[in-house]
């Protein structure tokens, strides 16, 4: 008896603004009144200057680490644009384009990059996480928070970023099994940049696409033009509609690239062909956006001279705000580990002693720990 | 009312009773639902409060923890129940990396309550990679706070506390107490975190644990006092908020002290026990803090290697004798 075929697969991958400006109309057709394209534009403009701003900082020490972002703004805007707003965001770190979008004011991500845990303070309105450093681990909070929102009846779902690399972790595999199991309201948006740190996209994953990640555990998935922000509002606006009717996970792989370093610790010249990066350079989502806004003379020189002085003067007043804020106190790292203040937390507290676990408090005195130079 | 119950059903008593008082809280874990539990503490739950409320999961720890997180991050208390709490440790990074420091690292804008409970530690001669005592480990975590039921009065009313509380609580259910009966009032009452319970009073010696290996400290002070020596036995209940105040106070009146623990000893709650009386009661002590741990190997299975590895009456009255002189 032949073998029957059980499953038959296929991946779409959808563009709607290609590099050399080309849009399909019938694709685009009201993904974005023009009116927000120029204010998208101008956003991701000011976001671009917020990067190239953090790297300086980064290089002239008044930043300790900073992971460029450059290149991939269309990804996280083009999703966010497509989203409600009290729909959460569950990043990593290369979405600074979106969150600010939403609303995040630019000085949380410099304070979380200058070393200062406050910039993960986020109020609770903007419904997003802080910045999720280690890989993959935000994606089964999205799952959560999805959970928690169907099981309260909330209209809101879940949008979780993730790169290329969190694609080989387990927490994503779990993620994945669990929001299509419990038919959940998650959108999975995959950041493909092509390298996770030095190992590119084809040594972590065999298949043709990361999307076809998604069909394994039972999904809808789409392969998407990442530095194409109309496929991007599009193919999330449509995994946005299916999770909020059909309470169904959307995995969605956005191929973009990461133009810069993994972060100021990398150099990515070390391992990465100057030629790929050349032909991602025209690639930029930027420039892209810029053509078909000129084509259609949305924008002009004299207009792109303001918004350059305009994002200048933004991102400088943000890192004054920033740099404005005293460091904490030594004893705030006491603060916010429990819910209320243990007794013994609050001699160490009063003490700043960790020696105050099991010591008499009345022999301890209050003393102020010496700044320290020693690595 | 109080009547006897056993410990599982002291448990699902506690879950029930949350269930029932607020519509947050819900129930995951490994074949909670339709198996009603592969130890049977959820036995009628899913029955009770539908499967929305009451979630097989996949396989999955990792898993099913992290969606824990997520759902406690936007207003919901899961209590997350792991089959053995020998599977955790695959879901380490979310338990020990995550839960614990969301709400610390966002300042306060995410806390996590949730419960993580579940049975665990060795004696059931299930082979070393399912016998996991994993307090000492766990209890390294700052940020989490972690409760060792004794019997059924306890496992109520500590299981009810935790899943009130805002952080997140590890529970202990030693897979070798669940059928152990014990008087338990009907309703609701609460036993407090960070209060020890002074289990039998004695005027010679302090014997200091958690959970199970207090069976054996009390069955090696009924044959010590047949010896002549009268041990108080205190039950810490919650190692995290930990009450070594009372501990403290008893041996200032014992002037001795014995530790058991039924985790390795390097490291370990039994070390952390020893260092702080060392510190508190220096002067009242007339002999250095005695550990009685489980040796440093992994649970072995035969029976009679995992009976021996573990802390015992034998080893405790040998401890005892020495610690205070009468060897």
């Amino acid at each position: 008896m032949p073998a029957k075929i059980v499953f038959h697969a296929k991946i779409e991958s959808v563009s709607i603004l290609d590099e050399q400006g080309n849009f399909d109309a019938k694709l685009g057709k009201d993904v974005i009144p023009d009116t927000d394209v120029v204010r998208l534009y101008e956003h991701m403009t000011i976001c671009r200057q917020f990067d190239e701003v953090a790297f300086k900082l980064q290089r002239s020490g008044r930043m300790g680490t900073y992971p460029e972002n450059r290149g991939q703004e269309a990804v996280s805007l083009g999703a966010v644009y497509a989203l409600h707003p009290d729909d959460w965001l569950v990043p990593c770190y290369r979405e600074n384009c979106g969150l600010f979008w939403r609303g995040l004011p630019m000085e949380y991500i410099l304070l979380h990059w200058m070393g200062d845990e406050r910039g993960n303070e986020i109020p609770r309105d903007l419904y997003m996480t802080p910045q999720a450093i280690p890989i993959g681990t935000q994606m089964l909070h999205a799952v959560g928070l999805a959970w928690a929102g169907k099981y309260r009846k909330k209209d809101s779902i879940a949008c979780a970023f993730f790169g290329d690399g969190a694609t080989s972790e387990g927490d994503c595999h779990e993620a994945l099994n669990f929001a299509a199991n419990l038919d959940l309201p998650v959108v999975f948006v995959c950041q493909n940049n092509g390298w996770a740190i030095s190992v590119p996209t084809k040594m972590q994953c065999s298949a043709p696409t990361l999307a076809q990640r998604g069909l394994a555990y039972g999904m809808e998935c789409v392969q998407c033009d990442g530095n194409d922000i109309f496929a991007m509002a599009k193919v999330v606006g449509e995994a946005a509609e299916r999770a909020r009717r059909d309470h169904r996970p959307t995995f969605i792989e956005a191929l973009t690239y990461r133009l810069g370093d993994h972060t100021t610790a990398d150099d990515a010249r070390r391992y990465r062909d100057e030629a790929e990066l050349k032909k991602w350079l025209k690639r930029d989502p930027l420039i892209r956006i810029r053509t078909y806004l000129q084509q259609r003379k949305l924008f002009d020189d004299s207009r792109e001279k303001a918004l350059q002085a305009r994002a200048r003067e933004e991102v400088a007043a943000a890192v004054k705000r920033a740099e404005e804020i005293a460091a904490p106190t030594s004893s705030d790292m006491f603060d916010w580990l429990y819910a209320e203040m243990p007794g013994e937390l609050a001699t160490q507290r009063a003490t700043l002693r960790t020696s105050g676990l099991g010591q008499d408090p009345s022999q301890l005195q209050e003393q102020s720990p010496a700044p320290s130079r020693n690595p | 009312m109080p009547r006897s119950i056993e410990f599982r059903e002291a448990i699902r008593e506690a879950m029930c009773e949350e269930m029932r008082r607020d519509a947050r809280v819900f129930l995951l874990g490994e074949e909670v639902a339709q198996y009603q539990g592969a130890y049977k503490v959820s036995r009628g739950m899913l029955k009770e409060f539908g499967p929305r409320r009451v979630i097989d999961a996949p396989i999955s720890e990792n898993g099913f923890s992290g969606l824990g997180i997520g759902a406690a991050m936007y207003g919901l208390r899961p209590i997350i129940e792991f089959m053995s709490w020998s599977f955790s440790l695959v879901a380490a990074d979310q338990i020990l990396n995550n839960a614990p420091k969301m709400l610390y690292m966002s300042g306060g804008q995410f806390p996590i309550p949730i419960v993580f409970r579940g049975n665990g530690g060795a004696g059931g001669q299930l082979g070393s990679t399912h016998s996991w005592c994993v307090e000492s480990m766990y209890a390294n975590v700052p940020g989490l706070k972690m409760a060792i039921p004794f019997d059924a009065y306890d496992a109520k009313g500590l299981l009810k506390t935790a899943i009130r509380d805002d952080n997140p609580v590890f529970v202990l259910e030693s897979e070798r107490l669940l059928s152990v009966k014990g008087e338990v009032p009907e309703g609701d009452y609460l036993v407090p975190f960070g209060e020890a319970a002074i289990r039998r009073q004695g005027t010679d010696c302090t014997i200091v644990s958690f959970g199970r290996p207090l069976y054996f400290c009390l069955e090696a002070a009924e044959s010590l006092a047949a010896e002549g020596i009268e041990c108080e036995v205190i039950d810490g209940r919650t190692v995290r908020p930990l009450d070594i105040e009372t501990i403290s106070r008893s041996v200032a009146r014992t002037n001795y002290c014995v530790v058991v623990d039924e985790s390795w000893p390097f490291a370990s709650i039994g070390a952390e026990l020893a260092a702080q009386i060392h510190v508190l009661n220096f002067d009242d002590l007339d002999n250095h803090v005695v550990r009685v741990q489980a040796d440093d190997v992994p649970a072995p299975y035969a029976y009679n290697l995992e009976q021996e590895m573990l802390p015992n009456a034998r080893k405790i009255c040998e401890a005892v004798r020495a610690v205070t002189y009468a060897a």
